[in-house]
Parts: C-alpha cells; structure tokens; sequence
C-alpha cells in the first residue's frame, strides 16, 4: 500500500468493529499511527495486534473523559492529524411514536453529542499540532441523512445532524485560517458484522440477504473495505481542498429513483 | 504503487488546466492516457506535452461537441489500446452575461460543449467501457467535470450554471440505468470550486474588460478572500479526486457528486 499518511496520527472512534475496524486497518496500512475507541476490550486486542495501533477504552458520549483521552493520545503520539468520528449506534430506536425518551436521548448522546465532542476535542488538538494547525476530521454520517427510515426516528434525525455539524466545523476552522477540514462521509448500506448477523438471524437469511442488497441499484452491499478507502482518501492530502462537503458512497441509492 | 497499471484513460480538454491535470496524474499513476482537445496533432503545445509525459502518452484530436469526432477518437482508442476503463468528460467553457443581454447563440454554444459534449461522449463511448468494465474487478469508471456551478446560482452566470447543473444529474441517471442492467461503468462527477486554470484566467480577462474589476488580480484576490479556505485550489488537488474515482478504492461510488470546494458551498 501506498504511504500517503506516512508520519500521520489517526484517531478513530468505534474501532473495535465494522466501518471503524476497516477505518482502523486501512489508516494503518497507508503509514499512520492509529489510535481507537470502544468498549470490546477483546474485539480492539486483536486488531491491536494485527494492526499495531492502539486502543482506548473510552465511549464518545463521555464528555469528562474526554481530555484525559486527548492528554494520553498527544502524550503518545505527539500530535493529531486525522479524526475519523464514527461511532454511532441503533439499538433503541423506534418509530415517532414507539421510541422512548430514554432511547431517543441515548441515540442523541452518542451519535450526535459524541461527534461534537471527537470535532472538539480534534480541533482543540490540531490547533496545537507541532508545525501548524493541520488537520481532516472525517464524520460517519450515513444515506439515512438524505432518505431517513420511518423506523429509526432517531437516527435519522442525527445523521441528518451530521451534515450541518460537519459544515459548521468546517466553516469555523477556515475562518479561523486553520487548515483543517471537515467532510461528511454517508455510505449506503454496508455489509458489517452487525448486518450479517441480522441477516443470519433472519427466519429466511437468503430473504433478508437479497433484501439489503436490493436496496441499492449496484445491486449489492459496500465493502466495509470501500468506506475505508473513501476515509483513507479524505484524510490524505490529496483532499487538501475538500471541506465542508458531503460525499456518497452509496451504490447510487440516493442518486435517484429506480424507475421502472 | 502505481493503481492504475495497466488501465487506459480517455481526458477530454486535456491540454489545459484541470485536464492536464488529471491526465498528468494518470499517467504518474501507469495508466496509458489518450490526450483529446482541440489542437490539431502534432501542434507545438501537443508535443511539447506529450513529450513531457512520456511514452504512455498520445493524443486524438477531438471536438467534443461532434458526434463524428467522438466517434473517430473511440475507434482510435480501440484501434490502440483495444479497451478503456476510464473516461473523464473535462473539456468545458465559460459563458458569462446578464441573462437578459445573453446571445442565443451563446447559450447554444455552451450547452453543446458542456452538455451535449458529456452526453456525446458517455454515449460513444459506452460500449467499450462496458466491455473493458469485466477485465477489472470493479468495473470502468466516467468521470464528469461539473462544478460548483452545478449545485449552486451565481450571478450572470445562468448558461454555465444550467450546463453544469444538466452535467449533474446527466451523472446520477446514467449511474442508476448502468447500475440497473449490470453495466460495469460506475459514473460520478466532480464539482470544483475556483481553481487556477487557464480558463478561469481568461473569464477574468472578460470581467476585467466588462469593467466589473481594475485588473483580474483584485478579483483572484476578491475569490479567494470569499472562499473560506482562504485560496484557490491548484488543478492537481482536483486531480486528486479524479484519481479516487478513477482507480478501486472508489468501487461503491456511483451517482456520487464529489465537492471539492475549499468550504465555497458549505455555508
């Protein structure tokens, strides 16, 4: 793999597993140091060991927890170059008239108060970065911005969140003449663990299998791999006049209707 | 690692600008890249590029608001290389003027380049990029050059604005038609924000003779002051996101719109 973040320091939220686990191994792969967040102690020791890069057990929501994070990262690594804010969650979810306040305040904490709180605590790190203020933050938002599900009110409702935090962070650190970027990732429905084993749980898995992947017109499912690479894209410098925008990675599924 | 080794890459309005740009990148990358603009062959600015890139370099003439020129450069390309797995619609103008005063035959003009010029193209070159698609993993890939201009209004500036919003959503409806009946080619536009090129060069030229500024160095200087990164992108910073499109690691993007604005559009 080509070296383009030889030298770079990665942290990214939600690692231990899916999009997050690709993000971890692709960041790597291409030169960075990477660090990463999460709870499964024993899903991060074996991508650590794979992977070289190091975890933190911390969750994105845990607003005090937050500098000691910070402190512990730049003590290690000396600076930060790339945040990749991508923990989110969908369980307790519901409809508008199904979810519970307790579910909607726990989708709000951690897929949107958790991603102010990683821009934050980037920003504030690469303000500082030894050399100059230099930087991408990239935000998993998701398709459901655009398209948001009647059954998941609350995750809808922040990943569409996602698109005006992400400008509003991009917005700011240009003003500020800070060269650091901010873009909003949404992929379409990516074939992770968590949805394989929904579809293998499924009363008829080849159903529910032919289901996601009719949903987008390519006909099939993202890579975890894909999305990873997308990251590994906006993060470079090859991005260096990118911010503030939005990009797809979608099989087409918002490009339009399928006709008939 | 060069990731396009082995991949042929057609650029339109490549002599210049975000073109050259691309195609330089390209070539750095191991792709074989054709060169087509306007110049005849063996036109001094032709060599003199062509040498400077190399042996995996050549050039077709190619208006591309011509079906019959598109034609005979997709036969060239087969003839030479047998397939093509990427296609970067590029070559553009600009048309500026209050809507009201604007000639018709401006408008004309631009539609059939910026538009029709795109459509010609992916048209003409449809079938070898869906033959040359099953040779790779994830299919070929188009590439069209939109703009900000394509997402947002700007004042007197409607044609360039409609042509590049057409570009647009041209992009995501060929996407979904090829993605519906399995077609390898994935397809996707960029939409630059204001970038040193010759031709925005020469737009500020007729700005500056329109009286609207006292020489085009104040309105470079009034760009990049309104764009919140501060400057104007270099064309290899748009090559950058042509290469992502054009190689693997983009395989689930179709339909995509990649912005590559300096923030110009967030706000």
């Amino acid at each position: 793999m080509a070296s383009r973040l030889d030298g770079k320091v990665a942290l990214v939220t939600g690692g231990t597993s899916g999009i997050g686990a690709g993000a971890v191994r692709r960041l790597a792969a291409e030169g960075a140091q990477v660090a990463f967040t999460g709870s499964n102690a024993e899903a991060a020791a074996r991508l650590m060991a794979e992977t070289g890069a190091s975890f933190h057990a911390h969750r994105v929501e845990d607003a005090p927890g937050w500098p000691a994070l910070m402190t512990t990262l730049v003590g290690r690594y000396g600076r930060l170059d790339i945040a990749f804010a991508n923990a989110g969650i969908e369980a307790g979810d519901g409809s508008v008239e199904s979810i519970t306040i307790d579910g909607w305040n726990r989708l709000l904490a951690v897929n949107l108060t958790g991603v102010m709180l990683t821009a934050q605590a980037a920003v504030r790190a690469m303000r500082v970065n030894p050399g100059g203020a230099t930087g991408a933050i990239i935000i998993n938002s998701s398709m459901s911005a655009y398209r948001p599900m009647g059954n998941f009110v609350a995750y809808s409702t922040t990943k569409g969140a996602l698109i005006a935090l992400s400008k509003s962070v991009a917005m700011h650190c240009a003003n500020q003449g800070l060269k650091i970027r901010c873009n909003s990732i949404h992929p379409g429905v990516v074939e992770t663990d968590m949805i394989r084993g929904v579809i293998n749980r499924a009363p008829d898995p080849a159903a529910a299998r032919a289901q996601f992947e009719g949903m987008a017109p390519l006909k099939r499912m993202a890579k975890v791999e894909e999305v990873a690479a997308l990251v590994a894209f906006l993060a470079s410098d090859e991005a260096s006049f990118i911010s503030g925008s939005e990009y797809s990675i979608d099989g087409a599924s918002t490009a339009g209707m399928m006709g008939v | 690692m060069r990731r396009l080794a082995g991949r042929v890459a057609l650029v339109s309005g490549a002599l210049r600008g975000i073109g050259l740009a691309i195609a330089e990148r390209f070539v750095a990358e191991g792709a074989a890249v054709v060169l087509a603009d306007l110049a005849d062959s063996g036109a001094s600015d032709v060599e003199a590029t062509l040498a400077r890139l190399g042996q995996s370099a050549s050039y077709v003439k190619l208006d591309v608001a011509q079906e019959a020129a598109w034609q005979q450069a997709e036969q060239r390309v087969r003839a030479d290389h047998g397939r093509l797995d990427i296609l970067v619609n590029n070559a553009g103008v600009d048309c500026t003027g209050a809507v009201e005063t604007l000639e018709f035959a401006a408008w004309r003009r631009i539609m059939s380049i910026n538009v029709d010029g795109v459509f010609l193209g992916t048209k003409t070159c449809t079938p070898l990029l869906a033959q040359s698609g099953k040779l790779t993993p994830f299919g070929s890939s188009i590439i069209n050059i939109s703009s900000i201009m394509g997402l947002v209004g700007y004042a007197d500036t409607s044609a360039y604005n409609a042509g590049k919003g057409a570009v647009r959503l041209f992009t995501k409806a060929v996407a979904i038609e090829f993605a519906q009946k399995r077609t390898p080619i994935r397809v996707n536009s960029i939409h630059p924000g204001f970038v040193r090129t010759p031709l925005l060069e020469i737009g500020m030229r007729k700005w500056v003779a329109l009286g609207m500024a006292e020489n085009a160095q104040v309105l470079i200087d009034g760009i990049a002051a309104a764009t919140p990164n501060g400057r104007l992108a270099e064309a290899s910073e748009i090559a950058g996101a042509a290469y992502f499109l054009a190689s693997d690691d983009s395989s689930y993007c179709t339909g995509s719109e990649l912005v590559v604005d300096g923030g110009w559009t967030a706000r």
